[in-house]
C-alpha cells in the first residue's frame, strides 16, 4: 500500500468515524467539535487530489469560521437536554426515510457508476498552479454563478441588518 | 535538495522541523523576560534581577513554579474538552510555523499556498478559547470565551483583507516567493503602508494583546476564558499566546519587512565587512530575528502605552474602520497598479 491510498483511508476512515459521532452525540456542543475534525480531514482529500487552494479554503472558511458560528448558535440557544430529545423524537419517521433514501442512491451508485479512476490512486497534482486555476475560472467560466452567489450573500447581509435594526428611541424586545 | 535522494531529503526536513520548532519555543522564555524587563523599565522599577544574571533565568523558575503547582480540575467541568482547550490553543499556534521562511535554509515547507494556510491553520485557534471557556462551567469564563471568539472573527477579516495588497504586489501566495519579490522591488512596507498599519492593528487583536486584551479583562471578567486553569495547563494557554504572537510577528516580517532580507543602507555596510560563509548562512537569520525581535519589543512598549478599549469600541474598529480602511487599501492597490 503505497503512502497515497495509506493517506487516503486514514482520511476516509476519520471522516466517516467523526461523522457518525456528531450524529449520534446527545450534547449538540460535542457534535459540533465532532464535525470540526470531519471538515479538517476532508480538506485533506482535497490536498491528495491536488487541490490545496481548495483544502486551505475548506479550513479557512467550514471550520475556522461557520463551525464557529455554529458554536454560537448552540452556546445561545441552550435548549434543555428534554427538549432536544423531544425535537429528536418527532423527527425520526422524517430521518428515518431520509436516510434511506440516502444509503439506497450511495447504493445505486458505487454498483452502477463507473468511476474514471479510485480516488486513492490519483497521483501527481494534475493543475499545478491550482490557486490560478481557481481564480481564472471563477472570473470566466463561472463569472455569472460567482456574482449571483455574491448577491445571495449580500441579500443576507441586508436581511440580518433588517432584523437586527432598531428604530431610534426603540426598546430592546 | 532535490537529488540528495529521499532518504536523506527526509532526515533533512526533520532536522529543520526540529530546529524551526525549538526556535519557536525557546523564543517564549526569551520573550517573557523582555516583557518583564521592558514593563518594569517602562513603569520605572528593574523587573526581575535576582535569578541568575540580570534576571535572565527568571522565566525558567516561573516555569517551575508552573509545574510544580497542583493541578485543579474544578467539579461539574466536562472532563474530555477541559484538558483537550489547552492543546487546541497551542497545536495550531504552532502549526503556522510550518510554512514560516526564517531564512533561505531555514524553513520546513514551500508551499505555493502559504498565506492562505498561515491564516486557515491561525483561525483554528479560537477552538481552545471557546473550549476552555465553555467547558469549564464557570460564567465569567464562557464571557470571556464569547468576547474572544467574536473578536478574532471580527479582526480575522481585517487581517485577512489587509494582506491582499501585498498579494497583488508579489502574485504569488507562497512566502518564499513574496520576499523574492521584496529583493526584486523594496519591501512592500513602502507601497503598502496603509497594508501594513492594518495588519499591525488586526494583529494585536488576533493575539488578544492589549489594548485588545478584552478576553482576559481581569477587572471584569477575572481571568477570562482561563479562570479555572492551573498549573500546566495554564501555561498551556500563556505560552500558545506568546507563540501566537511570535508567529505574527514573523508572518508581518516575511510579508512587509522583507523577511530575511538585509536593511538596505546598513546591510551591505555590515555585510562587507564578515566573510562570505557568514553573509550567506547567518547574517539572514540575523536580519530576520532583528526584525521579529523589535517588533515582539513593540508589542511590549504597546501594551504600557494605551488604555484598553471599551468592547463596543473594539468592534466598532473593526468593523467600520478596519474593514473599510482594507477594502479601499485593496481597490487602490489594484487602481496603482494597473496605472503604473
Amino acid at each position: 500500500m503505497g503512502l497515497q491510498s495509506f493517506l487516503f483511508y486514514y482520511f476516509a476512515i476519520v471522516i466517516i468515524a467523526t461523522a457518525a459521532l456528531t450524529v449520534s452525540r446527545r450534547n449538540p456542543i460535542h457534535s459540533v467539535m465532532f464535525l470540526v475534525p470531519c471538515f479538517i480531514h476532508t480538506a485533506g482529500l482535497f490536498l491528495l487530489l491536488g487541490a490545496e487552494f481548495l483544502a486551505a479554503i475548506q479550513v479557512l472558511v467550514y471550520t475556522g469560521a461557520i463551525m464557529v458560528l455554529y458554536l454560537f448558535v448552540v452556546f445561545l440557544l441552550d435548549l434543555p437536554s428534554f427538549r432536544i430529545k423531544k425535537i429528536t423524537h418527532q423527527q425520526t419517521p422524517l430521518a428515518v426515510l431520509a436516510g434511506l433514501v440516502l444509503v439506497v442512491q450511495i447504493i445505486v451508485l458505487t454498483v452502477v457508476a463507473v468511476f474514471p479512476r479510485p480516488a486513492a490512486e490519483v497521483k501527481a497534482p494534475y493543475f499545478l498552479g491550482n490557486t490560478e486555476a481557481v481564480g481564472a475560472s471563477l472570473y470566466t467560466t463561472f463569472l455569472f454563478p460567482f456574482e449571483l452567489a455574491s448577491l445571495v450573500l449580500l441579500v443576507a447581509i441586508f436581511g440580518a441588518v433588517v432584523l437586527a435594526r432598531r428604530e431610534r428611541g426603540e426598546e430592546l424586545p | 535538495m532535490e537529488n540528495l535522494g529521499p532518504t536523506l531529503t527526509i532526515l533533512l526536513t526533520l532536522v529543520r522541523i526540529v530546529l524551526v520548532m525549538t526556535i519557536a519555543l525557546l523564543s517564549v522564555p526569551v520573550m517573557v523576560w523582555v516583557e518583564r524587563k521592558v514593563s518594569g523599565h517602562i513603569q520605572n522599577r528593574h523587573g526581575p534581577l535576582y535569578v541568575g544574571p540580570i534576571g535572565t533565568l527568571q522565566p525558567f523558575a516561573d516555569a517551575l513554579k508552573l509545574l510544580l503547582k497542583e493541578d485543579i480540575t474544578p467539579a461539574n467541568v466536562d472532563k474530555t474538552l477541559y484538558y483537550l482547550a489547552p492543546l487546541m490553543a497551542f497545536v495550531p499556534a504552532l502549526m503556522t510555523f510550518s510554512v514560516i521562511p526564517f531564512g533561505p535554509w531555514l524553513k520546513i515547507a514551500d508551499v505555493n499556498i502559504g498565506v492562505v494556510l498561515i491564516l486557515s491553520v491561525s483561525s483554528l485557534g479560537i477552538y481552545g478559547l471557546v473550549m476552555a471557556g465553555w467547558s469549564s462551567n464557570n460564567k465569567y469564563a464562557l464571557l470571556g470565551s464569547l468576547r474572544s471568539s467574536a473578536q478574532m472573527i471580527s479582526y480575522e477579516i481585517a487581517l485577512g483583507l489587509s494582506v491582499i495588497g501585498v498579494l497583488m504586489h508579489s502574485r504569488s501566495l507562497s512566502l518564499v516567493q513574496i520576499v523574492q519579490r521584496q529583493a526584486e522591488t523594496t519591501w512592500f512596507v513602502i507601497p503598502q503602508f496603509l497594508g501594513f498599519v492594518l495588519f499591525t492593528v488586526a494583529a494585536f487583536a488576533e493575539t488578544n494583546r492589549l489594548p485588545f486584551d478584552l478576553p482576559e479583562a481581569e477587572q471584569e471578567l477575572v481571568a477570562g476564558y482561563h479562570v479555572e486553569y492551573s498549573s500546566m495547563k495554564f501555561a498551556m494557554f500563556f505560552m500558545s499566546e506568546y507563540v501566537a504572537m511570535l508567529s505574527q510577528a514573523c508572518v508581518l516580517t516575511v510579508l512587509f519587512l522583507g523577511g530575511w532580507l538585509p536593511f538596505p543602507i546598513i546591510g551591505p555596510l555590515v555585510e562587507g565587512l564578515l566573510p562570505a560563509v557568514v553573509v550567506e548562512w547567518v547574517m539572514p537569520l540575523f536580519w530576520f530575528f532583528l526584525k521579529v525581535g523589535g517588533f515582539m519589543f513593540f508589542y511590549v512598549w504597546v501594551r504600557w502605552t494605551f488604555p484598553r478599549l471599551r468592547y463596543d469600541q473594539l468592534m466598532a474598529l473593526g468593523w467600520k474602520v478596519l474593514l473599510p480602511l482594507a477594502l479601499f487599501n485593496v481597490f487602490l492597490t489594484g487602481f496603482i497598479r494597473l496605472s503604473l
